[in-house]
């Protein structure tokens, strides 16, 4: 009985799936047209940046054509010497992050976890998260000295208390309705943290790992222009604006602002992946 | 000594003699006192719940209905008195909850298959002895959705069958639903109850509902209890004992329609009060 009636309702299915296809397409036709809006911004500025160019609204030695700037870009990242700064500048990114993610998550979560001890760091992590972080290079200078690894520290300190801040947001604010459950379920304080604290915690972690893969990034071009540097973006920027090689700067300039907006689009997909119950 | 320690304090009075309640009472609540912002929202309460019955709370509004399975549930503490479960105290009893808001008490992050086994593994029970169990419960509850989705893909009955499955899976002694049904459609709505009419009927756990819907109430109860407003009392307790299953049919017996005009009429005389 229940058999039959699944097939025909499987039969109507397929049969449904067949008669508006002319439908499906123009919908998807629109759909894909929907999906080319987001070029429209870019498409509109370098029109603009170049008409501005064209009619010397801005003397081409301070602004070069949009074209001549991305050919610099990509030959300059098809194995040029921008790319080797390129390099120098996402790796110090990177060892920022990571050293901020691996001791500002736990940290995070275990003073969010217990709200007392939470409070009473509390003020010393709002104002320091606060202040600038470039405010601090001078002290940083003095601790580290002119070293590769004080652009790293920099940057990691800055982006570490991002991520303490969140990751222990997110635990105090975790659902204290699933907590109940897990408690009414007879779960120990342990079993709790680990199958429910950690878990409500981890959006707003992302969130936290996100601004703070921003904010390594920023803290290390700063600390590339200003802390004497062979290499890296920051160098780079400030370098060929010193000799006016207007080009090579805007390049350099896109270039950072590529890794920057990369990397965000990364951590937004890992986020979705790995947190695939937000929002929902 | 403790005179020497304290001399302002008179001596503690004698505690009470427990009181047992009738044959057949599961759960003995005594001298309960809850404050709620320096006012007495319960104030020494006593209750009996019967074993193996179906106990509806009914009341006014904020008469605290949720806030007393919660408190006999551990959600809340109490300030004072006593809840025993046949004699023991809540840490040695297993019990099972469902709360309104499926929404917030399944974990996300789980498959719903987890979420379902999450007190068995909480319990250190064997994966064979959880598949075991998770096989019983599929079969009893008749699931003809897949458990191996997360919870926020299955529809909002689905989810709270799921955690009707997840609350009975360690086989509690008591359940504890607070207003499971307040968010959930009328069909759905007339699908859970009937099944969980179906698990009481098969295991005999005892339960407390929490409904603000009277139907409901009473379709479910062998016993309604009605609250007053706060300081929350017992209103009333009302015996209703038509057999099970109860059907579509059993909401239009006099029997039924009697205990609910009568559980209607203590209502409104408490809320008039």
């Amino acid at each position: 009985m229940h058999e039959a009636a699944t097939s025909v309702l499987m039969d109507a299915a397929k049969r449904g799936l067949i008669s508006p296809v002319p439908q499906t397409n123009q919908s998807a036709n629109r759909w894909s047209l929907w999906r080319l809006m987001p070029l429209l911004g870019p498409l509109v500025l370098f029109i603009i940046w170049d008409l501005v160019v064209r009619f010397k609204l801005i003397p081409p030695i301070l602004l070069p054509s949009p074209w001549n700037t991305l050919s610099t870009l990509f030959i300059g990242m098809a194995g040029g010497s921008l790319s080797g700064d390129f390099a120098y500048t996402l790796i110090r990114t990177l060892e920022a992050f990571l050293i901020a993610a691996v001791v500002g998550v736990p940290v995070g979560v275990l003073l969010g976890s217990n709200e007392r001890a939470y409070r009473s760091v509390e003020f010393v992590i709002d104002f320091f998260r606060s202040t600038p972080s470039s405010a601090l290079i001078p002290l940083f200078l003095m601790i580290f000295g002119v070293s590769d690894i004080n652009k790293v520290a920099i940057a990691a300190f800055g982006a570490l208390l991002i991520v303490l801040f969140n990751s222990a947001y997110g635990v105090i604010n975790a659902r204290k309705q699933r907590v109940m459950a897990a408690k009414v379920m007879g779960a120990t304080r342990w079993q709790i943290f680990k199958d429910v604290l950690i878990w409500e915690s981890l959006q707003p972690t992302f969130v936290g790992l996100r601004s703070a893969v921003s904010m390594s990034l920023v803290i290390v071009i700063v600390a590339e222009m200003f802390i004497g540097s062979e290499r890296g973006l920051g160098h780079r920027i400030i370098d060929s604006q010193q000799v006016m090689n207007v080009r090579d700067m805007y390049a350099s300039i896109l270039a950072a602002g590529a890794l920057g907006y990369v990397l965000n689009i990364v951590f937004l997909v890992l986020e979705k992946r790995i947190v695939h119950w937000s929002g929902r | 000594m403790s005179v020497v320690l304290n001399p302002m304090m008179a001596p503690d009075p004698a505690p009470a003699p427990f009181v047992p309640g009738p044959a057949g009472t599961h759960i003995t609540i005594r001298n309960m006192t809850k404050y709620f912002a320096g006012w007495p929202l319960y104030e020494n309460f006593n209750l009996d719940i019967p074993k193996n019955k179906i106990v509806s709370v009914f009341g006014p509004n904020g008469c605290g209905k949720s806030t007393l399975i919660n408190m006999i549930a551990g959600l809340i503490p109490i300030d004072s008195g006593e809840i025993l479960f046949d004699g023991k105290s809540l840490s040695e009893t297993k019990i099972g909850y469902v709360f309104q808001n499926y929404r917030e008490a399944m974990f996300p992050w789980m498959r719903t298959i987890d979420n379902i086994a999450y007190p068995l593994k909480l319990e250190g029970k064997s994966k064979v002895e959880v598949a075991q169990r998770m096989e019983e419960l599929v079969a009893s509850f008749d699931v003809k959705f897949d458990l191996n989705r997360y919870p926020y893909e299955l529809s909002g009955g689905q989810q709270q069958t799921a955690s009707i499955m997840r609350a009975l899976a360690p086989k509690p002694e008591v359940l504890f639903l607070d207003e499971p049904f307040s968010a959930l459609d009328f069909e759905m709505t007339l699908f859970i109850r009937e099944k969980l009419q179906d698990v009481f009927m098969q295991t005999g756990t005892t339960m407390l509902l929490v409904s603000h819907d009277l139907e409901e109430a009473v379709y479910l109860a062998d016993q309604i209890l009605l609250l007053t407003k706060r300081p929350t009392r017992v209103a009333e307790i009302l015996n209703y004992n038509d057999p099970r299953p109860r059907t579509i049919e059993t909401l239009t017996q006099p029997s039924f329609i009697d205990a609910k005009k009568l559980s209607l009429e203590i209502f409104q005389r408490e809320v008039r009060k």
